[in-house]
């Protein structure tokens, strides 16, 4: 089942006509409702991992009924393998704080805030005097929004939305029980926009450009570009802007070094694809095509044949391991024991057999944890112990 | 008044008192104290009027909130799979030969910490390592030498 999606190149994100405050003036002149309704027919969705569509998202902040209201931009880029957000920040800060104000205007909120993750900080100086500036232009043309910016502390779970808000609340950041879901009840229990930074980058584009423009880019149900953050054994590593719904064979054509093993899409908490996948395998949300099709926040991190794939296991379930928040017994004691039971099995202490006993796990992390970063830890291990089974064995 | 209560009331009187204020404040105190001791919690918790467990709790959460001494630079080194596989554990090497410090140890001194931690996000200029809030990419045994030498001098 191979898919004829090929690579395209796109630029859209990063070029930067400086014309702001033009699209900026231009789209709070125009109708709400309107607006929404273009988001909504673009089809974008969500660019930081889990996809929710954005039209629905404001359309639904802009339904809820209160006197505050808030735009969050969520800077906590922790996903290994991932770090778009920061380039977008460095360079088009503009196209995203505009974004942030027409959402406001959308919804009826005042206030924004950009989350910005503390491996970040460097960028705080900078981004300030930026906001300054974008700050004096909205008071120049009466428009009410003002932006702060809320630093993280070293948490990757902080860039689950509802940690983000007990964090900004002052508190240890972990995720809240959903519903209420953010755009009725979010930060200090208000109605609230809370979207990743290359997300809130592409409204800026579909505001400028009009809804059709972006999407007759990408494929069904996956419409539009994304930014792909590529790392690992690749002779070019960087951030490419691509579209939506290419196929993983073409995507290792251009970027790997000619001995690819796996891929890693969507970072950790993603899955691994072995090479015998590439043909069958196409980047884009979930629900089309004729083969497999991942979604990613857009962490592509590629593998040769010298890596050993417990090493890359062993890494990432390190990583779940410190960075579960420890709120949910399934999560915080599921990724110790998958951690500990790999080890176990590569020394010997364990029987091979013991592999499946994990992977039972996995599956119930799947449907038992609180938040994404449990649910999500099965799509890893079992990718990589299902398709690697032999390098996990001593 | 001491030093450190005056840092304390001056964070207060700039972010505010309510709970939600609490993390500009902690990390304000990091910033300028290194960590967070017993006593700056039991402090913090006083000034905005929280139980101490409260603050503990929250400042225990973070990894970028130490609460045991550290020294004035904080080196941290990315062990997150990109860098670990690009040569993680010879910087780590270097800095472990150049500084007789281990990973989560202070010099005698006082002047420098090393730690490791997760994905800093520079996979794609891989291994990268913070001190303190400044970020050096595409490190080399060399490199880090060099970029130590001149912290040393400091």
């Amino acid at each position: 089942m191979a898919i004829t999606y090929n690579l395209k190149r796109a630029d859209f994100i990063f070029r930067n006509e400086n014309d702001w405050e033009k699209i900026l003036n231009r789209t709070l002149q125009r109708d709400k409702q309107e607006l929404i309704n273009e988001l909504i027919s673009s089809e974008l969705k969500g660019r930081g991992g889990a996809g929710f569509p954005t039209g629905l998202k404001w359309k639904l902040a802009n339904e809820a009924v209160s006197d505050e209201k808030y735009v969050i931009c969520n800077a906590d880029e922790g996903e290994p393998g991932t770090f778009k957000d920061r380039e977008i920040l460095t360079k088009v800060p503009f196209k995203v704080m505009s974004a942030m104000a027409i959402c406001g205007y959308i919804i009826g909120a005042k206030k924004g805030f950009i989350y910005l993750r503390g491996e970040y900080k460097y960028l705080q100086p900078d981004l300030e005097k930026i906001i300054a500036e974008f700050e004096y232009y909205c008071k120049e043309i009466n428009f009410d929004f003002t932006i702060n910016i809320f630093m993280g502390s070293g948490a990757y779970i902080c860039g689950e939305e509802t940690a983000l808000f007990e964090s900004m609340e002052g508190k240890r950041g972990e995720p809240r029980n959903k519903p209420p879901f953010p755009t009725n009840s979010g930060y200090m229990g208000k109605p609230t926009v809370i979207n990743n930074v290359e997300t809130l980058a592409h409204t800026y584009t579909i505001f400028k450009h009009g809804s059709k423009k972006f999407y007759d880019l990408g494929v069904q149900f996956s419409r539009g570009t994304k930014l792909f953050s590529v790392s690992g054994d690749t002779p070019k590593p960087g951030i490419y802007e691509l579209e939506l719904g290419m196929s993983l064979q073409d995507f290792v054509d251009e970027f790997g070094d000619g001995d690819t093993k796996a891929v890693q899409v969507g970072g950790a908490s993603g899955f691994l694809v072995p090479r015998k996948r590439f043909g069958e395998t196409a980047i884009g949300f979930k629900g089309k095509l004729t083969g497999i099709s991942l979604p990613t926040g857009g962490s592509m991190m590629l593998f040769n044949s010298s890596r050993s794939m417990f090493n890359v296991l062993d890494n990432y379930l390190e990583f779940f391991r410190e960075e579960s928040c420890g709120q949910c017994t399934p999560c915080r004691v599921g990724c110790q024991q998958l951690h500990i039971g790999i080890k176990a099995v590569k020394q010997g202490a364990k029987p091979a057999s013991y592999l499946d006993k994990l992977l039972k796990l996995t599956e119930t992390m799947q449907y038992t944890a609180k938040c994404g970063l449990g649910q999500s830890v099965a799509n890893s291990f079992s990718s990589i112990v299902e398709n690697f089974r032999e390098e996990m064995i001593y | 008044m001491d030093p450190t209560q005056e840092l304390i009331s001056s964070l207060a009187d700039r972010y505010g008192r309510s709970r939600e204020n609490l993390l500009p404040i902690l990390q304000g105190v990091v910033q300028k104290e290194k960590y967070l001791s017993d006593y700056l919690m039991i402090e913090i918790a006083r000034e905005l009027d929280l139980p101490a467990a409260e603050v503990y709790g929250t400042a225990t959460f973070y990894s970028f909130l130490e609460y045991k001494q550290m020294g004035t630079y904080i080196i941290r080194v990315c062990k997150t799979i990109t860098c670990s596989m690009k040569g993680k554990n010879q910087i780590l090497l270097a800095i472990q030969n150049m500084l007789k410090i281990g990973v989560g140890e202070t010099t005698p001194d006082r002047k420098f910490s090393l730690l490791e931690t997760n994905c800093l996000g520079w996979c794609h200029k891989a291994p990268a390592m913070l001190i303190n809030d400044e970020v050096y990419t595409e490190l080399t045994p060399e490199k880090v030498r060099g970029i130590l030498t001149e912290y040393l001098k400091k």
